[in-house]
This record gives structure tokens, C-alpha cells and sequence, in this order.
């Protein structure tokens, strides 16, 4: 009864298949009309000649629908019904269309193709430096000069401020971050210079307590570790930073790092920090954050060696073997960015299509 | 056993959250989310952490009378002020809301302005023409600023299409380049960690 007032024509050319890469649970419509319809009704049925319920309408102008929700393993028939001035025009019945669980996304496959091939070389030149011992790595200036400000807070009996970002330690860069904390504790817990890390997150401060504690074990200073130095300010933002400040102002350190994830504040505790005179090192992996950082601090790391900074100060073979292993990943994002170039001037669809990642 | 439990979580938990990104089924992604809600809840926990720690900090400093301690004691006023109007009245109540519209607010938004002048004297560092990267970077800052004002059209009507070249080739390209080292970074030290190699983030791992 439904369909009964239906003008039957077949200008619509569509088409129902299983989402590719889903877990099983939507079935994709898409269809293609020379007519301007101002409306589309899409229609299912679990049986080619059952009752048709109308699931979802969309406007004229889309060609595609996405009917999720749907049991995995199960069959649907569709079709649809194209309106516009009085007239309802509607497509076949396109079925049976079953829903399909899939178990890898193939639409990721070169990401993973990619992270194997870096994984693998990772992996193999962190054993060659096992075997062979130390590796050469050239010089990263900011992490050089590190032990250079720690030293001269040494010697202005003044303290050394560390800022670990303002994100918790779901961020990778704050995980970097107490990599290095772990290095910079060790020193300044040798020199017995005091140590302050204000946090912004109550997790992140839990954990450097926890680094600097063992860093000053680990150089026999235990002594040294003061858990009032590493201290939860706030999780808001500009709050944070006015804290930060006031312990710049007040405590004037002679040495200030800033390595981790930082957004609008990096300008601010870089600025106030520069004119309270002391060395500033910085570093993030956040690119629009990094002229800020190099244009206020003596030293800034630059992105990946943010990452690489922990493996560098530990100078230990097998983990300056993954910054080997990482310098070839480098290697083949130059191959694939020169074939790529060549692709488009080209036209290899193929490669092209290989990169299309959802 | 100290050390080996955490890295043993680490390599599973990481690993697994790196293989469920590849899966699309259902049992893959229920679960990946499940540990983030797992996450999220060790998070929620910690919040009273933080808070124990601000209050202990603060009350020490007022009873030993350190520096500058009279601000330890409006800083616990305002932190008990705001907890019980939260508590009471919730978060819309009017005296929550109050503080936090006529105090909060304006004081991050204060604190957010200086970025203005801190731009102003950075730059002003920034851009003098030591060394010649310097004065190619003094020369694309000097386009960009004219092209983004009035003033720059009306001296050449090329300044703004000009600025565009500047920030999609040249700028992107830098840009892009960092990103990839970045990601290169990020995998690396990924594997680092997951690997047990990296340790230092659990204060050395050194098994006593």
C-alpha cells in the first residue's frame, strides 16, 4: 500500500554493500540520479519481498547514506526513493547485502606496513649496537648545554626550575619529558643543587616525584630529594603559568627548562623567564610552539629530539641504537616523499591510492 | 618483581592498544576503550592527589611561617570557598558561578593578554638581522605583518596573495618536515618504551 502511488522508473543507479573496514555492524548506500531530486527516503527489509521500513531520508543533494547499527553476520535488502514536485521515483532492490565483521582495516595497511619497517629497523640496530657498542650520533647543542646550566645554577647557589608541559602523562611528550627529568635529577642531586618541578596534572606530579626520588638514590643522594619541590599547582592553564611565574619572579633559578607539550603559555614563562637572566633550554614537539621557544630561549629541541633527548643523555648503546634505527625511518620517508612527487607529476594512481588512509 | 609487573603491563597494555588500531571488530575496539575508561578512572582518582598535595604544601608554608605565606592562606580560602559553593549549590549555583565569572575568568584572561607584549619584545629579539637566516626571517615577518593589515593592501595590493604563498609553500614545508621527524621520534621512543629499554620515566627501573 505503501508504493502504490508510485511513478516506477529506474533513473537512479544504486547500489548497497558491506562497509569496507567496519566492525561489521553498517551496510553503505550510494546512488547516482540525472534528476534534481530534493529528497531521498531510504527503505530496508530483511526479505527481498517483505515489508520495506523506512530507516533515514537525506537531502537531495547527497549520494551516499550509511545505515549503521546493524547485526554482523545478518542480510538486508534496500532501496530508495528519489521525490521532488509531486513526483516519487524509486530505485531497484538492491540485496542481499550482509553486514561483515572485519578484522584488520585495510585501509591502514601501509601505516602498518610503515611502522613494521621502522619497528624492524629499530630493532635491529639497537642489536648491532648491543654487539658492536658505541654508536656516533651527532651533537645535539641543547642537550650539550644542559649539564653547562645545571653547573652554573651549581655555582650561583641558585635553583634550577624544570616545567614538564601541561599535559598529563597520556601525552607522550610528557613521558619524554620525565626521561629527562630523570637526567637532569641525577645532576642537580650531585651538585646538590635544589630541583623545582611545578606540574600541572596531579598524575604527572605523582610520577616526577617518583623519577626524581629514584634519580637521587641512584647518585647516592637521597638526602637531596625534597617532595615539597615537586609540587601540584592547577590543572587550569593560565593559572598554571601564573604560578610558574611567580616561582621565576621570586626564586629567580638560574636555570630554566621547559620540555614538553606547551600551547599559548610557552611565550609567556619563556619571556618571564628571560628576564629574570637565567638559561633557558626548551623543547616540544609542538610545532607552532617552537618559534616562540627559539626565539626566547638560548637553547631549543626541536622536535624529535625531544624524543630522542632521554636516549642521547643516557649514551647507552642500545638506546642510541633506536635514534639509528629512527634516522633510517627518515631515510624511507625521503624515498616515499621523492616517489610520491614523481607519482603526482606522473599520475601513478596506484602509489597514489596507497596513501589514502582513513 | 617492582620493576618487571610495570614493564610487563606496559609491553601488554601498550602492544595491544597499538593492534586494536588495525582491528575494526567490535571485541577490539570495546576493549581499547575500556582500558582508556580505565584510564580515565586512575585520572579522576588522582584529582584528589593534586589536591591533598596543594593543601599540604600551603598549610606547611603558613605554619612555618615561610615567605610570602599570608598568599597560602587566600589561596586555601578561596580553594574551601569554591569546593563547598561546588558541593552545595553545584556547579550553576550562583556563588560557583560568581567566583568563578568575576575571578577566574578575568585573572586567565589577564594572564593571556600579556601574550600580546611578550610577542612584541620576543619578536622584537627575534627579528634583528645578525646572521643572514636571521634577516631572511626579519624580511618574511616584515611581509607577513603588512600583508595582514590594511595598511599592507594599500601600499601593494600583491602583499596579501603574497603572505599566502609565504604560509602554504615555504611555511608548510618547514612545518611538514618537523612533523615527520616528530612522528619518527614519537615511534621510536614508543618502542623504546613498550620494549622496557626506556625506563627512566619510572625513575630508572633499576631492580632493588
Amino acid at each position: 500500500m505503501l508504493f502504490i502511488s508510485l511513478i516506477i522508473l529506474s533513473s537512479i543507479d544504486f547500489k548497497a554493500f558491506d562497509t569496507p573496514n567496519d566492525d561489521g555492524t553498517s551496510i553503505t548506500l550510494m546512488w547516482q540520479s540525472d534528476e534534481n531530486f530534493q529528497l531521498f527516503e531510504i527503505y530496508r527489509s530483511e526479505t527481498a519481498d517483505g515489508f520495506f521500513e523506512k530507516i533515514g531520508e537525506v537531502e537531495g543533494v547527497e549520494c551516499t547514506y550509511r545505515d549503521v547499527n546493524l547485526k554482523p553476520g545478518s542480510s538486508y535488502y534496500y532501496k530508495i526513493l528519489g521525490k521532488k514536485e509531486g513526483i516519487t521515483v524509486s530505485s531497484q532492490v538492491e540485496g542481499p547485502v550482509k553486514a561483515i565483521v572485519q578484522y584488520f582495516n585495510l585501509s591502514r595497511l601501509p601505516m602498518a606496513v610503515c611502522i613494521i619497517i621502522l619497528f624492524s629497523a629499530i630493532i635491529y640496530y639497537i642489536t648491532r649496537a648491543k654487539k658492536r657498542g658505541k654508536l656516533f650520533i651527532r651533537k645535539i647543542p641543547a642537550l650539550n648545554a644542559i649539564e653547562e646550566a645545571i653547573g652554573r645554577a651549581t655555582e650561583m647557589g641558585k635553583p634550577v626550575l624544570y616545567v614538564p608541559g601541561i599535559m598529563d602523562i597520556d601525552d607522550p611528550q610528557t613521558i619524554a619529558s620525565m626521561s629527562i627529568l630523570s637526567r637532569v635529577a641525577e645532576k642537580t642531586a650531585e651538585y646538590g643543587t635544589p630541583l623545582y618541578v611545578p606540574t600541572s596534572r596531579s598524575m604527572a606530579m605523582t610520577m616526577a616525584q617518583q623519577v626524581v626520588k629514584e634519580s637521587a638514590t641512584r647518585v647516592g643522594r637521597p638526602d637531596w630529594y625534597n617532595p615539597d619541590n615537586i609540587r601540584y599547582i592547577t590543572d587550569d592553564q593560565f593559572a598554571y603559568v601564573s604560578a610558574v611565574d611567580g616561582i621565576m619572579v621570586r626564586e629567580k633559578p638560574a636555570t630554566n627548562l621547559y620540555l614538553g607539550t606547551f600551547y599559548a603559555e610557552s611565550l609567556i614563562l619563556a619571556e618571564t623567564g628571560h628576564s629574570t637572566g637565567a638559561v633557558q633550554i626548551a623543547g616540544t614537539a609542538m610545532p607552532d610552539q617552537l618559534p616562540f621557544f627559539v626565539a626566547a630561549c638560548d637553547y631549543t629541541l626541536l622536535g624529535e629530539e625531544l624524543y630522542a633527548a632521554s636516549a642521547y643523555l643516557s649514551q647507552e648503546p642500545v638506546q642510541l641504537g633506536s635514534l639509528k634505527g629512527q634516522d633510517f625511518g627518515k631515510l624511507i620517508f625521503i624515498t616515499v616523499i621523492v616517489i610520491g612527487v614523481l607519482s603526482q607529476l606522473f599520475k601513478w594512481q596506484f602509489f597514489i591510492n596507497l596513501f589514502n588512509v582513513e | 618483581m617492582k620493576v618487571i609487573l610495570p614493564l610487563a603491563i606496559v609491553f601488554i597494555c601498550g602492544f595491544y592498544m597499538l593492534i586494536t588500531f588495525f582491528i575494526p571488530a567490535k571485541f577490539a575496539q570495546d576493549s581499547s576503550q575500556l582500558l582508556q575508561l580505565w584510564y580515565q578512572g586512575v585520572a579522576a582518582f588522582f584529582v584528589f592527589i593534586g589536591i591533598f598535595n596543594l593543601i599540604k604544601i600551603n598549610v606547611d608554608r603558613i605554619q612555618r611561617r615561610l615567605k610570602d605565606w599570608e598568599y597560602s592562606i587566600i589561596l586555601l580560602s578561596f580553594l574551601g570557598v569554591m569546593l563547598v559553593a561546588g558541593f552545595v549549590g553545584g556547579r550553576d549555583s550562583r556563588v560557583f558561578l560568581y567566583l568563578f565569572e568575576n575571578f577566574q575568568v578575568p585573572l586567565g584572561a589577564t594572564m593571556f593578554s600579556l601574550l600580546a607584549f611578550f610577542v612584541a619584545s620576543a619578536s622584537f629579539r627575534a627579528f634583528r638581522a645578525k646572521t643572514p637566516e636571521a634577516t631572511l626571517l626579519l624580511i618574511a615577518a616584515v611581509i607577513v605583518m603588512l600583508g595582514r593589515i590594511p595598511i599592507g593592501y594599500l601600499i601593494w595590493d600583491k602583499f596579501p596573495d603574497l603572505i599566502e604563498w609565504i604560509m602554504r609553500i615555504p611555511n608548510t614545508a618547514a612545518k611538514r618536515g618537523i612533523l615527520f621527524g616528530i612522528d619518527l621520534g614519537l615511534l621510536s621512543m614508543a618502542l623504546r618504551v613498550l620494549l622496557g629499554i626506556e625506563r627512566s620515566y619510572m625513575g630508572g627501573g633499576v631492580e632493588k
